[in-house]
C-alpha cells in the first residue's frame, strides 16, 4: 500500500469516527498548526474569482476596497476567536448534538433541511465558476459564457460543461471527501499564489503599481456599495461558521481557544488579497477592452487571459475543492432528514440539486446577496448557542432545556430562529435592505426571543403544575 | 526523497510567482508602449510546467493532519 492510499485510509478511518455524540477526548485534539492550513485552503475558493469582480460591478471604492476588507475581516476573525473558538473549546460537541441538546432532534432535522438546501446553491456557485474556465479550452464562440446580468442558462454548450462538471465533482463526493481534501491541502500555497500571479500580471498590462488609483471607480461610476457593507459583507459571508457556530464541529478539536485566530489565515488571504487580486481582472477589462462593470467578464476567460491554464487549472480546482466537501456536507444533511435513505442516494440528491443551482448563472452572479442570505438564515442559531452558554445560568433559564425534558422538538427554539429570520426576509425583499446587514441584528434578536419565551414557557410550567 | 521533493515544491512555486512579479516590474519600467523583456506567453508557460511539478512534488512532503 502506497504512503498515499494509507493517508487516505486513515483520513476515512478518522472522518467515521468524529466524536459527532460525545465530548471530544484530550487524546484527540490538535495543535494550531492543523487549524491555520485548513482555514487558508477553505476560503481560497473558486468563488474568490466571483466575489472581487462584483465588488467592481457594485461601485465599490478604494477606501471601501482597502480598509473596509480589512476591518470587516478584523471582525470575523475576532468572532471567530471570541465567540465560536471559545464555546468550541468548552462544549467540545459538534453543534448538531448542542442544537439536539437545545431544540431536540426534530428541530435539528429542520436545521438540516434549510441548511443542506443553501449548501447545494452554494455548491451550486461553485460549479458555475469552475464551468466557466471549460470555455477557453474550445475555439471562441462555442460556450457562451455567462455575464452578472445572465440569470438563464445561455446554451445547450454551457448546461453540458456544467453537468460534466457537477457530475464530476458527484461523483468524487460519493467516495467520501478524503481524496479532495488532500487535493485541497496541497493546492492551497500554489491557489493562493496563483491569485497574486493574476493581480501581478494585471499591473503590470496596465503599467502601474499604484493599487489604489486602479480601484477609485471612475466619476459617475454608481455605487451600490458602502464602506458599511463592505465592512458587513466581510464579516459576515461565513455568519452561518462563526456567529452561527457551525464551525464548532471544526473547533472542537483544538486544544486552545487560541485556534481561533487560524481564521486570519482565511480571511486575510483568500476574503481579503483574493478578493483585491480578482477585482483587479475585472478592471482591466474594464480599462484596456471597454467591458462594462454592469455586465462583467466571466472568471475563466479573464484569468485565462492573465495567466493561461495555471489560471484555468486554479479556477477547476478552486471550485472543486470547495464545492465538493460541500456536495458531501449537503448529502450528509439530506441523509440526516430522508428516513431510509442511504448516503449514496442521499449524495446523489444533493450533487443532483447542485447541477441544478449551477446551470443557472443566477446564484453564483448574485453571490453577495446570497451569502448574507445564507448567514441571516442560520446565524440566528448561534445566537440561541451563545444565549445558552453564556446567560442561561443568568438570566434563570435552563442550559439544554431539550435534553433536560428529553423533548424531541422545542417550540421556543422554532419560534425565535424563524420570527426574527421572517422580519429580516421582509425587509430584504421589500425595504431592499443589503443582505449583510441582516445576520447579526437576526442573532441578537434571535437570542433574546430565546430568553423571553424560554421565561414565558417556564412561568406556564409551573402555572400548570400548581 | 523528500528532501528533492521539497526543493522541487518551492522551486515550483517560486516558478508560480517569480515570473508574473518580473513581468510586472519590466512591463511598468518599459513605460507605455514598451515590451517587457520577459513575454506573457513565456510567464504562462513557466507557470504551466511550475504547477504540474507543484502538484508531482506536494503530496511527498506536505503533511496531512
Amino acid at each position: 500500500m502506497s504512503s498515499l492510499e494509507r493517508e487516505i485510509e486513515e483520513l476515512e478511518e478518522s472522518a467515521s469516527s468524529e466524536y459527532e455524540r460525545q465530548r471530544v477526548p484530550a487524546k484527540a485534539l490538535k495543535g494550531p498548526s492543523a487549524f491555520w492550513g485548513m482555514y487558508a485552503g477553505e476560503h481560497t475558493a473558486g468563488t474568490e474569482f466571483m466575489i472581487g469582480p462584483l465588488f467592481v460591478k457594485w461601485g465599490a471604492d478604494a477606501f471601501s476596497l482597502i480598509v473596509g476588507l480589512l476591518l470587516g475581516n478584523l471582525l470575523a476573525v475576532l468572532t471567530w476567536r471570541y465567540l465560536t473558538a471559545t464555546i468550541a473549546c468548552e462544549e467540545r460537541l459538534t453543534l448538531y448534538y448542542k442544537m439536539e441538546k437545545i431544540a431536540g432532534r426534530g428541530l435539528v432535522t429542520l436545521y438540516n433541511l434549510a441548511n443542506g438546501l443553501l449548501f447545494c446553491f452554494l455548491a451550486g456557485s461553485m460549479i458555475t465558476v469552475s464551468a466557466t474556465a471549460v470555455g477557453p479550452f474550445f475555439p471562441p464562440g462555442t460556450i457562451e459564457m455567462p455575464t452578472f446580468q445572465s440569470t438563464m442558462p445561455t446554451g445547450p454548450a454551457w448546461i453540458a460543461s456544467c453537468i460534466a462538471i457537477g457530475v464530476a465533482m458527484t461523483l468524487v463526493a460519493l467516495k467520501g471527501y478524503g481524496v479532495v481534501a488532500q487535493v485541497g491541502h496541497y493546492s492551497a500555497p500554489w491557489m493562493f499564489l496563483v491569485f497574486v500571479a493574476c493581480a501581478l500580471v494585471t499591473l503590470g498590462r496596465l503599467g502601474t503599481a499604484d493599487v489604489w488609483a486602479l480601484l477609485t471607480p471612475p466619476e459617475g461610476t454608481p455605487k451600490t456599495i458602502s464602506f458599511l457593507g463592505i465592512v458587513f459583507f466581510s464579516w459576515f459571508c461565513n455568519a452561518a461558521m462563526h456567529i452561527g457556530m457551525a464551525d464548532l464541529s471544526v473547533l472542537r478539536f483544538a486544544k486552545k481557544p487560541s485556534a481561533g485566530w487560524a481564521s486570519a489565515s482565511g480571511m486575510f488571504l483568500g476574503h481579503y488579497v483574493a478578493w483585491i487580486c480578482a477585482a483587479l481582472l475585472l478592471i482591466y477589462w474594464v480599462r484596456q477592452h471597454g467591458v462594462d462593470p454592469q455586465v462583467g467578464k466571466d472568471p475563466g476567460t479573464m484569468v485565462n487571459d492573465a495567466v493561461g491554464w495555471a489560471g484555468l487549472i486554479c479556477v477547476i480546482i478552486a471550485g472543486w475543492t470547495t464545492a465538493n466537501p460541500t456536495i458531501y456536507r449537503a448529502g450528509l444533511a439530506f441523509q440526516g432528514m430522508i428516513p431510509g435513505i442511504s448516503r449514496t442516494g442521499a449524495t446523489l440528491l444533493a450533487g443532483g440539486l447542485c447541477i441544478a443551482a449551477g446551470i443557472f448563472p443566477a446564484f453564483a452572479m448574485n453571490l453577495l446577496d446570497f451569502v448574507g442570505i445564507y448567514g441571516t438564515i442560520l446565524a440566528p442559531i448561534g445566537g440561541i448557542i451563545v444565549v445558552d452558554h453564556f446567560f442561561a445560568d443568568a438570566v434563570g433559564i435552563p442550559r439544554d432545556p431539550a435534553e433536560r425534558s428529553g423533548s424531541a422538538f422545542n417550540p421556543v427554539v422554532l419560534v425565535a430562529w424563524l420570527v426574527p429570520v421572517a422580519v429580516a426576509m421582509w425587509l430584504y425583499k421589500t425595504q431592499g435592505v443589503f443582505a449583510s446587514y441582516l445576520p447579526l441584528p437576526c442573532a441578537i434578536a434571535c437570542g433574546l426571543l430565546y430568553i423571553i419565551l424560554s421565561k414565558l414557557a417556564a412561568r406556564d410550567a409551573i402555572a400548570v403544575r400548581a | 526523497m523528500k528532501a528533492a521533493a521539497t526543493s522541487v515544491g518551492l522551486l515550483a512555486l517560486a516558478g508560480t510567482i517569480v515570473p508574473p512579479a518580473v513581468f510586472m516590474l519590466q512591463s511598468i519600467a518599459a513605460g507605455q508602449g514598451g515590451t517587457p523583456g520577459l513575454s506573457l506567453d513565456t510567464v504562462k508557460a513557466i507557470m504551466l510546467v511550475s504547477t504540474i511539478a507543484w502538484f508531482a512534488a506536494a503530496p511527498f512532503w506536505m503533511k496531512v493532519e
